[in-house]
């Protein structure tokens, strides 16, 4: 019972799979820049966008379904901005009645949503097939590659090492409460208890299961002072990048800028 | 006069396609004790967490005479008590009092009912005194036996116990054995301490992959050392 | 997402770039003091403490509990980390927590994630310390004053979060402020009871297993006051301004606002203040809000007051019992 599918790695041999980490990295975050700073309303190159994170996609053998379903995930903050297709002046593209109230979608407030729609729905695939093709440890290598102070780095990574394991416990913690939620079966006698116990019981396993988790995290320190831990975190320097890789990350950071001069070209 | 419980066909696959449990069906009788047998990995904690309907997979698995649904599931639990290896997961709240009262207080039964119920159950388990007191302070034993009292207090028909002995030292070991001796609910034990399975189980099932390897008598099946041998057992 | 308990990770492509740059900025800075100040504190323990319990907030949040219908309740953490590890350590914590949600579990923007930083791990701790040791002071040390101030502590770290995400989207322009404001605003306000509930569970159960954890959170007041500080700043600010940004008083009757909408000519600067407003929302939603605020405000002036109240009471208390030769017991 191990919550092995929160890793979200598909371990692959593809070239994106095969990619330096710090390029990959940097290019993930140049992509959704892209996708951040293109105007709205700057179809074709959304287009564009959406086919060059395609074809990585497709590169990384990840397969497109599976990126995709993922990407559907961020898709409810987008009710967020529903809104701004009826308060963003401008030219009138859809009058509503509904009842008394008289609602009208104006053209701009469409195209601005929609460019938001895009936006987020492109950013996440990139996200997506960064953490899906690259194991995590290597992320940790581009997270120190991009100047991400050491002991951050050192920080996270410890907690991705017990995240699985306090994962379970939390689980587990879950099942032996829903084992000893029952009915009774007696009538007029309502299962449940009240929402402020429930909640209450939920802290309590909350401080379970941080308690543990402090506790752990002494021994965790013993061993390493076992093994000589002085409180500074030290590691292997990095490898040098090689060169396919530099132009890879030279290669795609042009087409992201040209992408993005195209677009203003474009946009409103 | 139903079965306490009564598994047919019961196959179940985890989310990553790993096939944990094959065809496996079992019937235990009312007042039965059963000893589940077998190497790690068979499929016995799985198994296990199909009775309370904490994990549900294809074929069947009825508990009193019902069946295992998301409808039944609050009746379910109130008549199967599960024991889980580690008491730690199971010790959620403040005090033992607490614990051991969460159960009959889910089910919203009056104060004085719950009171009654959780003095009952640690009496039980030999730990009255214990009521006040923090259950993570506890000796990994007295633990265990407030985790059994925090089942009990809900009045299951039947207990389910995974690795009960487990992590304990011999003296822990040998009143829970006794412990586990008195009460006269039917019982289904995961295990690998095979002394244990012969002084209290007088059955026993070996589940080795996910498929029953053998369902008997403990004293016929545990004379059978290459049957034991074959599913990663030792016979003691 | 899957063990996301309340919509507060913005995605990218929500926030301007402006908004998410200056975010960024904000929390390179504070996290980079935080780690500074964790290092000076905690020494060496850090790594493996920090990592853990961010494991644990993680994980925490995968607890959940039946509210109604269907949905249910998680704990964001913040106030409890901060309650437990004092406001610098939370802040890497939550730093963490917020920073791996992103990156692997895509719960959050990556460009986000400056602001996703702050309005969690800075905003909801300093909040929730500012709230919490206010009520400690106040309650002098009894009981009572652990499971209110957690409850609080909880609750404000949730809901002054929101207001900070609700105000982020409003000047990118992603949301209109007078929807997105009440809406976040009135939502996690049911959310952060939850959190609340869950955080003084939390703290039952530590108080009686681990007492001095609970206790060991607690900075003196001079190491913490900057954070105190700043939370009550941030605290009064978005207060200030949600009800500013969420309506204009001419943009409130529902008629002109119809009206207004239609009129072609506007002010750039209106498009942050529409006058188009949905029947209904503007009025009690703005209403509520400023009144929950106010009343906020008025509890804490109320502590504060009380406190310097009973801390000069005490003072001469002190100087009594010191000249009566009697033996002062906390």
């Amino acid at each position: 019972m191990h919550i092995h599918f929160l890793d979200p790695y598909r371990s692959g041999d593809s070239l994106i799979h095969r990619l330096d980490p710090r390029v990959k990295f940097v290019l993930a975050l140049a992509f959704i820049l892209t996708c951040a700073l293109t105007p709205a309303g700057a179809w074709p190159v959304y287009v564009l966008l959406f086919a060059t994170i395609l074809a990585i996609e497709i590169l990384s053998t990840l397969g497109v379904g599976y990126v995709l379903k993922r990407a559907i995930l961020a898709f409810p903050f987008v009710l967020a901005a529903l809104p701004i297709i009826f308060t963003t002046p401008g030219a009138v593209w859809l009058e509503l009645g509904i009842g008394s109230w008289e609602l009208t979608i104006s053209l701009p407030g469409l195209v601005r949503f929609l460019s938001i729609a895009l936006k987020s729905w492109l950013s996440v695939q990139a996200a997506i097939v960064l953490a899906a093709s690259t194991p995590f440890p290597e992320l940790l290598v581009a997270m120190r590659a991009v100047r991400i102070p050491r002991l951050l780095v050192a920080i996270f990574g410890l907690m991705w090492r017990y995240l699985f394991v306090l994962a379970d416990e939390a689980l587990r913690l879950n099942r032996a409460r829903a084992a000893r939620s029952g009915n009774s079966g007696q009538p007029g006698i309502k299962a449940g208890g009240d929402l402020a116990w429930r909640a209450r019981v939920t802290g309590g396993m909350a401080g379970n299961l941080f308690l543990r988790a402090f506790e752990r995290s002494d021994r965790i320190y013993l061993a390493m002072v076992s093994r000589g831990y002085d409180g500074e975190v030290r590691s292997l320097p990095l490898p040098a990048i090689t060169s396919a890789n530099w132009l890879v990350l030279l290669a795609g950071l042009v087409i992201l800028g040209v992408l993005l001069s195209l677009s203003f070209l474009f946009g409103s | 006069m139903h079965h306490s419980i009564e598994i047919e066909h019961l196959s179940y696959s985890y989310p990553d396609g790993h096939l944990a449990l094959q065809d496996v069906s079992l019937s235990i009788k009312p007042g039965e004790k059963v000893a589940l047998v077998g190497p790690n990995g068979a499929g016995k904690s799985t198994l296990i967490l199909h009775l309370n309907g904490i994990l549900s997979g294809e074929g069947s698995v009825c508990v009193c005479g019902l069946e295992v649904s998301p409808a039944t599931l609050g009746r379910v639990r109130a008549m199967v008590g599960l024991i889980f290896q580690s008491p730690d997961d199971q010790l959620f709240s403040p005090t033992v009092f607490d614990d051991v009262a969460f159960g009959p207080l889910y089910q919203g039964l009056p104060p004085g009912e719950v009171a009654a119920r959780v003095e009952e159950a640690l009496e039980a388990v030999h730990m009255s005194a214990y009521a006040r007191r923090v259950s993570h302070h506890l000796s990994m034993g007295e633990k265990k036996r407030i985790a059994i009292a925090t089942v009990l207090s809900m009045k299951p028909e039947v207990l389910v116990l995974d690795e009960p002995t487990a992590g304990l030292d011999p003296r822990s070991r040998r009143s829970l054995i006794r412990l586990l001796g008195e009460l006269p609910l039917t019982m289904l034990a995961a295990t690998h301490d095979m002394r244990m399975v012969r002084e209290l189980f007088p059955r026993m099932v070996i589940l080795d992959e996910g498929r029953v390897a053998a369902d008997g008598p403990t004293g016929v099946l545990m004379e059978d050392v290459a049957l034991l041998e074959a599913h990663g057992l030792e016979r003691t | 997402m899957f063990f996301s308990p309340t919509a507060m990770h913005i995605p990218d492509g929500f926030l301007s770039v402006a908004v998410s740059v200056f975010l960024w900025i904000v929390s390179i800075v504070v996290v980079g003091y935080a780690l500074k100040r964790v290092g000076k504190d905690l020494g060496e323990r850090q790594v493996p403490m920090m990592g853990v319990l961010a494991a644990a907030i993680f994980a925490g949040q995968m607890l959940n509990f039946a509210v109604a219908g269907g949905t249910s309740g998680h704990l964001m953490g913040a106030a409890l980390a901060s309650i437990l590890l004092g406001p610098w350590a939370a802040v890497l914590v939550l730093t963490s927590v917020v920073s791996i949600q992103a990156l692997i579990f895509q719960d959050g923007g990556l460009l986000a994630l400056g602001a996703n930083i702050f309005n969690m791990g800075i905003v909801g701790v300093a909040v929730a310390y500012m709230a919490y040791h206010t009520l400690r002071k106040l309650a002098g040390g009894r009981k009572w004053g652990l499971y209110l101030g957690g409850f609080i502590a909880a609750w404000l770290s949730i809901e002054v979060a929101a207001l900070s995400v609700a105000l982020q989207l409003a000047l990118s322009n992603t949301s209109p402020a007078n929807l997105a404001i009440p809406a976040m605003a009135g939502v996690h306000a049911l959310i952060g009871v939850g959190e609340g509930l869950i955080t003084v569970g939390a703290l039952a159960f530590l108080s009686t297993a681990r007492r001095d954890l609970v206790e060991a959170g607690e900075a003196g007041p001079i190491k913490g006051s900057l954070v105190w500080v700043a939370g009550l700043l941030i605290a009064l600010v978005l207060a200030i301004a949600s009800p500013l940004a969420s309506a204009r008083p001419d943009g409130l009757e529902r008629i002109a606002g119809q009206l207004g909408f239609l009129d072609a000519a506007r002010s750039s600067r209106s498009q942050i203040i529409p006058d188009y407003a949905f029947p209904g929302v503007s009025n009690t939603a703005l209403a509520t809000i400023l009144a929950g605020m106010i009343g906020v405000l008025i509890v804490f002036g109320v502590a504060l007051a009380v406190g310097y109240a009973r801390r000069s009471v005490r003072r001469s208390e002190r100087r009594s019992e010191r000249r009566d030769h009697q033996v002062s017991s906390k």
